[in-house]
């Protein structure tokens, strides 16, 4: 990269130090910034634009806090993003002696930003604090926008180069431009993510902790040869993803029911084709396979938990719903899901356990008593205990290895307070 | 005079709540001086490097309050490097020696460390309120210590504060005893917060009536809270998203309308539009209300919680509520006093930011509006006259126009006559913001009209040095003047160097001041600390070797009686 512009480096050396008297600056010619430009021109004449666009592009990428300048290495840096088109590394420098042929205040700003008061390279510890407010906006807007925003603010630039009247210039990189907080920045960057991504929704349910792409799962209908795939995370009740369950199968339903006459009058049906998914009314009945290869009623627990852990959908024909199709599991198994470290945060909050306890396999059959000592001191370091009772009722398939005891209980002792 | 007795004098002066006011009736006479200084309670210290903090100890020493403010105002925008000074330690240090009686303590713009604080929460057995705005230096460490010692801790108010998060159990560190707190601000803490010790220190101080909540407590936590402190006044939410229709939901409803005393709301953070509806039950009762950490909310749910704001007073809201909705804000509030609309979208293309159309629609239906933040994309000549006529009362007035330099869109003209009707027809106007394309005729009018201005922001404005000698001719009470990116050089800043004296402050950076002009401003002016900040390279050049002609990037120059500062870090020069 270097050899490339042995020709270009002692050009830029030379520009910096001699430099135009800057302090005749009278009004912010363009004129005056061609001349600039055209110093500046690589050898090899290349398209002037395109030039501009890269030197604007660089000036919105980080400023790498490695880049305390030694001269030479700042000006080959420059000339290197000067001659790679498109050679959009993070680590490209500032457009020193950039002068976009845009509004006249980024000329001038970047004039001064070279060539202000003991600045010998627009590199250096100034620079990067005075752009530690745009690299800041950089980053984030790299981290939040990734290449959208990216991509807007250079197609901006480009048409800002062919329009020298107002442009969305001030996105571009000023220091301390707009005049508002950090974190109000930061804030704006919250926004355009959620704007460009209706479908999130912000985490609030720390407990689950999932991460929120599309949650696909396959799903398949009795009667059906042809599977299809629902996104979980799109939707937020059961009641939702009934009905896209229903929309979904409606047509392959109609299809294979193979009724013509019903075919041509469905268009204006509104009502569903597969009632009672969810309340076992219907037909038909929805189930879920979760990440333990248990299947399960859908709508037995919370929304959330059925998210994280259901894998595969199935929508069976009622009849062929009983108990045996729910699998068994034995005393051990509950024991461990129950074990301290999965309750330790629940015993902060009762009602998150119940949810929790909730969401062990065929709760429908159990009954679950949570009790507390009767004083809880708070701030102190006594350990406290609570016992839970799980309660097997009718239909409950336990293992032989249970000794047919009706409840288990399980003791935890909470952490002393600050440990 | 001087047969007046001391005692009535005195008891003449504590009617006298200003500082200036107070200023003035210490200069009349020694006696006046004495009678002054032993009865204020109340200290205000603009500038910390103004003076020394052992000069202000020893004057009042019975002081019971004392406000100190440090960077300047152009901190807040990231152009005053990290360690440029401010420090808090001093002030402390001398008034732990020199004023044990010390109640409360406010800084702005100060760096405080953990040791600070720990220094201040066993020195003073009777402290009751630390307020620190926009402070930084310190973890929570240091806030578990104001915690641990000072008993009898009515306020702790944190706002916009840069806080290291060492962990949550500061909150638990206010032991049972403590049940005298009043109001209690730690919104700006980016860790979590130990929310069963805060549900519990709640409960057990029947004076709280200001809380403002950081985005780790949950709803499920606030609804304890509010629970058990429903005569809460002054509430910040925490986190504010919830499942739809759950149960946590429903008990929030319940619990906003039991809060009967409710009168100003903050927080929102991570809103979603669907639980703003918890919030209509006390809607009609605010007078403040700030959503400007909510970008999730667009503008017809802001509208629809807005719309049934009667008395608010105070609006901060962020400009996604457009044009459109500043026109129900209109509608509906009409005793606004202070809007603000901060930018949301700064790196987009601004489609649904606010306008000058909502300017003026707000100025229309909220006469009485003496205080504004405005950021947008444009705005008029023909806007700003009307809001001027509108809205004459106007005491502090921003104006930021996102992009710099941009002309009047419909008549491509500068935006002087605009400004310039605001300062002709705004006679109390204290504090103004300029933005847009501006010439040396604005500051024309400035200077001829805004006679009780104090403070000035300029940037991107002005032609010549004219501009801002008519701001200094003109301005008789301009305290702090602070400019970026203007055409001023030496000529302006040496025209009439004795006006410094009676001025707090003034920041200049990106202008075309030299360091000759520099020289020569602090060869002139000795009470004069001209510092010049040059982070570039302190290391290998020397002074010597930069040439008087060469620009300054940023200087800073202020007022003081104590000299030049000690605390300097290599890149800052006082001349």
């Amino acid at each position: 990269m270097e050899e490339e512009f042995r020709g270009g480096r002692p050009q830029l050396f030379d520009f910096i130090t001699n430099g135009r008297d800057w302090s005749d600056k009278g009004g912010y010619g363009a004129a005056e910034e061609k001349n600039l430009e055209l110093r500046l021109g690589l050898p090899g004449g290349e398209d002037w634009s395109a030039v501009q666009e890269k030197r604007e592009h660089p000036a919105e990428s980080a400023v790498s806090p490695g880049h305390i300048a030694k001269i030479p290495k700042s000006t080959n840096l420059s000339a290197s993003s000067g001659a790679k088109r498109g050679c959009s590394d993070a680590v490209e420098s500032k457009p020193e002696g950039t002068l976009a042929d845009k509004t006249t205040f980024q000329q001038r700003h970047l004039q001064q930003q070279q060539l202000g008061f003991l600045q010998l390279q627009a590199k250096g510890k100034e620079s990067l604090h005075r752009t530690s407010g745009s690299a800041g906006l950089q980053s984030l807007e790299g981290k939040v926008c990734g290449p959208h925003a990216a991509h807007a603010s250079s197609t901006k630039n480009t048409t800002a180069t062919h329009s020298t009247s107002q442009s969305r210039a001030a996105a571009a990189p000023v220091v301390g431009w707009p005049p508002i907080r950090s974190f109000r920045k930061n804030l704006a960057g919250t926004a355009k993510a959620s704007a460009e991504s209706p479908n999130r929704r912000s985490d609030a349910e720390k407990k689950l902790e999932n991460d929120r792409k599309g949650l696909f799962v396959k799903i398949n209908m009795d009667g059906i040869p042809i599977g299809r795939k629902v996104d979980l995370k799109a939707y937020d009740s059961y009641e939702k993803l009934s009905l896209a369950v229903d929309e979904l199968f409606r047509g392959l339903l109609m299809a294979a029911q193979m009724d013509p006459l019903a075919a041509t009058t469905q268009s204006t049906k509104e009502t569903h084709v597969i009632p009672g998914l969810l309340d076992r009314s219907g037909e038909y009945t929805l189930v879920y396979e979760d990440d333990e290869g248990d299947k399960m009623l859908v709508g037995d627990v919370p929304w959330d938990m059925f998210v994280s852990t259901a894998k595969r959908l199935r929508v069976l024909k009622s009849s062929d719903l009983c108990a045996s199709s729910l699998t068994g599991r034995n005393q051990e198994e509950d024991k461990r899901l129950l074990n301290w470290e999965s309750c330790r945060s629940a015993l902060a909050f009762p009602t998150r356990l119940l949810r929790y306890v909730f969401g062990l396999k065929r709760l429908r059959q159990t009954l679950v008593l949570l009790s507390f000592p009767a004083r809880r001191n708070s701030g102190t370091t006594k350990s406290n205990t609570a016992s839970i009772y799980v309660t097997k009722m009718e239909g409950y398939q336990s293992s032989p290895a249970a000794n047919g005891s009706m409840h288990e209980t399980f003791q935890f002792h909470k952490q002393p307070a600050g440990s | 005079m001087t047969y007046f007795p001391e005692e009535v004098v005195e008891h003449i002066v504590d009617f006298l709540g200003s500082h200036g006011d107070r200023n003035a009736v210490s200069t009349v006479c020694k006696a006046w001086y004495q009678v002054d200084r032993l009865s204020r309670r109340s200290v205000f210290v603009g500038n910390c490097y103004a003076i020394r903090p052992e000069r202000v100890v020893t004057r009042f020493p019975e002081m019971k309050s004392l406000t100190v403010k440090g960077k300047p105002h152009f901190a807040d925008f990231n152009l005053v490097p990290y360690d440029w000074g401010g420090f808090a330690q001093p002030w402390i240090e001398a008034a732990a020696r020199g004023c044990p009686g010390l109640e409360e303590l406010r800084l702005k713009r100060m760096v405080v460390t953990d040791d600070d604080l720990e220094l201040l929460a066993r020195s003073f057995p009777n402290f009751k309120s630390l307020v620190l705005v926009s402070c930084e230096g310190f973890s929570t460490d240091g806030l578990a210590a104001i915690a641990t010692y000072c008993r009898g801790l009515r306020e702790l108010d944190l706002q916009e504060n840069e806080v290291e998060d060492h962990g949550r159990q500061w909150l638990s560190c206010f032991p049972d005893s403590c049940t005298s707190l009043v109001s209690l601000n730690f919104a700006c803490l980016k860790g979590e917060v130990n929310a069963s010790a805060l549900e519990r220190l709640v409960a057990r101080c029947p004076n709280l009536k200001g809380l403002k909540l950081n985005h780790s407590i949950s709803v499920e936590s606030l609804n304890k809270i509010l629970a058990r402190a429903p005569h809460l006044v002054d509430l910040g939410t925490g986190s504010f998203t919830i499942d739809n229709r759950s149960e946590t939901y429903h008990r929030l409803i319940n619990a906003f309308f039991k809060c009967k005393s409710l009168r100003s709301l903050s927080g929102f953070w991570d809103a979603s539009p669907f639980c703003l509806q918890a919030v209509y039950p006390i809607c009609t009762n605010l007078t403040v209300l700030n959503l400007s950490y909510a970008p999730a909310i667009q503008s017809a749910d802001l509208t629809k919680l807005i719309g049934l704001c009667f008395k608010l007073q105070k609006l901060w809201v962020l400009d996604c509520i457009g044009d459109k909705g500043l026109v129900v804000v209109a509608s509906t509030c009409k005793e606004l006093q202070e809007l603000r609309v901060f930018p949301s979208d700064i790196y987009g293309t601004g489609i649904t930011a606010v306008t000058e159309e909502g300017l003026v629609a707000i100025s229309s239906g909220c006469p009485n509006l003496n205080s504004l933040l405005y950021f947008c994309y444009q705005m008029t000549n023909s806007a700003l006259t009307t809001v001027a006529k509108n809205c004459p009362h106007f005491t502090r007035f921003r104006l930021c126009i996102l992009e710099p330099e941009k002309p009047d869109p419909v008549t491509n003209q500068p935006l002087d006559e605009g400004f310039g009707a605001i300062v002709r027809s705004c006679k109390n106007l204290r504090r103004l913001s300029v933005s847009g394309l501006l010439t040396d005729q604005v500051f024309l009018y400035i200077g001829m009209y805004a006679e009780h201005l104090e403070m000035l922001s300029i940037a991107f404005a002005g032609d010549s040095d004219k501009g801002m000698v008519y701001v200094l001719n003109g301005c008789k009470n301009l305290r702090k003047l602070e400019i970026r990116d203007c055409p001023f050089g030496d000529a302006a800043l040496l025209k009439d160097v004795a006006k410094y004296e009676t001025m707090r402050s003034l920041w200049m950076s990106s202008c075309d001041v030299t360091l000759g002009g520099c020289k020569a401003l602090a060869a002139k002016m000795p009470r004069l600390n001209v510092e010049i900040i040059n982070e570039n390279d302190g290391t290998s050049e020397s002074k010597e070797n930069l040439s008087d002609l060469q620009k300054v990037e940023k200087m800073y120059f202020y007022r003081t009686v104590a000299g030049p500062r000690n605390d300097a870090p290599d890149f800052v020069w006082t001349l």
